[in-house]
């Protein structure tokens, strides 16, 4: 048992690199749940931004179901852009960034488990409690799964490319302003598109178009921001 | 298991404005260990950062069983355990999760083995126990379990007896000269030198750049 040259794990021993992918997002589920609150804080911001709407712009149910896709994508944004915060801050707080980088194992693949656990967190909510903030902003039942899907799939897209500025900003004392700032012009596609397929489920039209383009960015996300986000934790740890 | 070594060359850092390491050159084979003294601001962190890897070498090479380190660094990495200053747990998970997601990375990990571990460092019963609610001296403890389950045979040790009482320091002292006995290497990185119990010690002094 003594840490010894003679004996290094055996080759069975070794974890494959999808456990160690699951066991950094188990560890994060499992540290979240141990802080609800920080889980809370982007859904009570969400829930909190489109109630009031309705208040201060008007009751009428017609009237508000005009703008209903906007404020919903909008106030998601923010929220999202608010949790982004926490995605490496902690960890390259107390080193566990460090240890992700001297682990021998692909920093991409930890990170990209990091960001799946920040979306499952934060995005996946935020999608699941949006049909109650549309049906308060007079969307129609038929358009509830579609708000859901383009939320999940938009919020999915957003961690990702998130995760890239959330890892540029680690080394700057401050890095909330920066972040929103870097994050937000590559977000505007996604709210763009976003919003236009939530505005056409809410007409029962078809909304696949724009859905296929967050799609679109999210497949980007997916292959290419773990990658730069690796590149730019490794150079936040020098 | 052949020899192993680790040699810089020849070392140049630099933070910031301030050229920290200039020119240093370092070697620690199997059975050694290699105190690096020196006061605050001399570049220990530095040098043991640049070790493993996390700071930029202006110039130099370090190698590690005679290849650079550079040629396969996930194989240098997965043979060295790095500890900085602070142990790298989360305050909101029990002891033996922290050492369990830590050594997960490396190597799949038994419950039996972390707690016998934790009683490897005299810290048995802290295992269910959440770290927010240990002191410094048990976190360093925990952490140094962590380090034991890593079976890295060079361990690169920045202050490793920070915040701990006398028992403490010599259990330090105690597991780096088994952990050399066996064959390992150890890179301390100290104000006061660690009390190690053999005769291939090698010391390193950096002066303030």
């Amino acid at each position: 048992m003594n840490a010894t040259a003679a004996a290094l794990p055996s080759r069975e021993d070794i974890p494959s690199a999808l456990d160690v992918a699951g066991l950094a997002l188990m560890r994060d589920l499992r540290l979240a749940f141990r802080k609800r609150d920080e889980i809370a804080q982007p859904l009570a911001f969400f829930a909190v931004v489109t109630t009031l709407f309705p208040l201060a712009i008007t009751p009428e149910l017609p009237r508000l179901r005009e703008i209903a896709p906007g404020v919903l994508w909008v106030a998601a944004l923010l929220a999202a852009l608010l949790a982004l915060e926490h995605l490496f801050r902690d960890d390259a707080r107390d080193g566990t960034l460090e240890q992700y980088a001297l682990c021998g194992r692909s920093l991409t693949w930890l990170l990209y488990a990091k960001t799946a656990a920040h979306w499952i967190l934060t995005g996946l909510p935020l999608a699941l409690v949006a049909p109650f903030a549309g049906m308060a902003l007079g969307a129609p039942v038929h358009a509830l799964g579609g708000i859901v899907i383009t939320l999940a799939i938009g919020t999915f897209a957003l961690s990702l490319i998130g995760a890239i500025s959330a890892a540029l900003t680690l080394g700057t004392r401050r890095g909330g302003m920066l972040l929103s700032l870097l994050t937000l012009p590559l977000a505007v596609p996604i709210l763009i598109f976003g919003a236009q397929a939530t505005d056409l489920a809410m007409r029962a039209r078809g909304f696949a178009a724009p859905l296929e383009l967050l799609a679109a960015f999210a497949v980007l996300g997916v292959t290419l921001a773990p990658l730069a986000a690796a590149a730019a934790v490794r150079i936040s740890l020098e | 298991m052949s020899e192993l070594s680790l040699r810089g060359e020849n070392l140049h850092v630099w933070r910031g404005e301030r050229h920290v390491l200039r020119g240093l050159a370092l070697s620690v084979s199997s059975g050694e260990v290699l105190q690096v003294t020196g006061a605050n601001g001399a570049g220990k962190t530095s040098l043991l950062r640049a070790l493993c890897g996390l700071l930029h070498l202006e110039a130099g090479r370090i190698s590690w069983g005679g290849r650079d380190v550079r040629e396969d660094l996930a194989g240098f990495h997965a043979s060295l355990a790095y500890l900085g200053h602070e142990p790298p747990l989360k305050a909101d998970l029990t002891a033996s999760e922290n050492i369990r997601y830590w050594v997960g990375l490396r190597r799949r990990v038994k419950s039996p083995d972390i707690a016998q571990s934790l009683e490897a460092v005299d810290a048995p019963g802290l295992g269910d126990r959440l770290v927010r609610t240990l002191s410094a001296g048990q976190r360093r403890r925990v952490a140094l379990a962590g380090l034991l389950l890593l079976a890295a045979p060079l361990w690169l040790l920045d202050e490793p007896t920070t915040h701990l009482d006398a028992a403490g320091q010599q259990l330090v002292g105690r597991l780096i000269e088994q952990h050399v006995r066996a064959g390992g290497l150890a890179v301390t990185a100290v104000h006061h030198e660690i009390a190690v119990n053999s005769e291939r010690i090698r010391r390193l002094e950096l002066a303030r750049g």
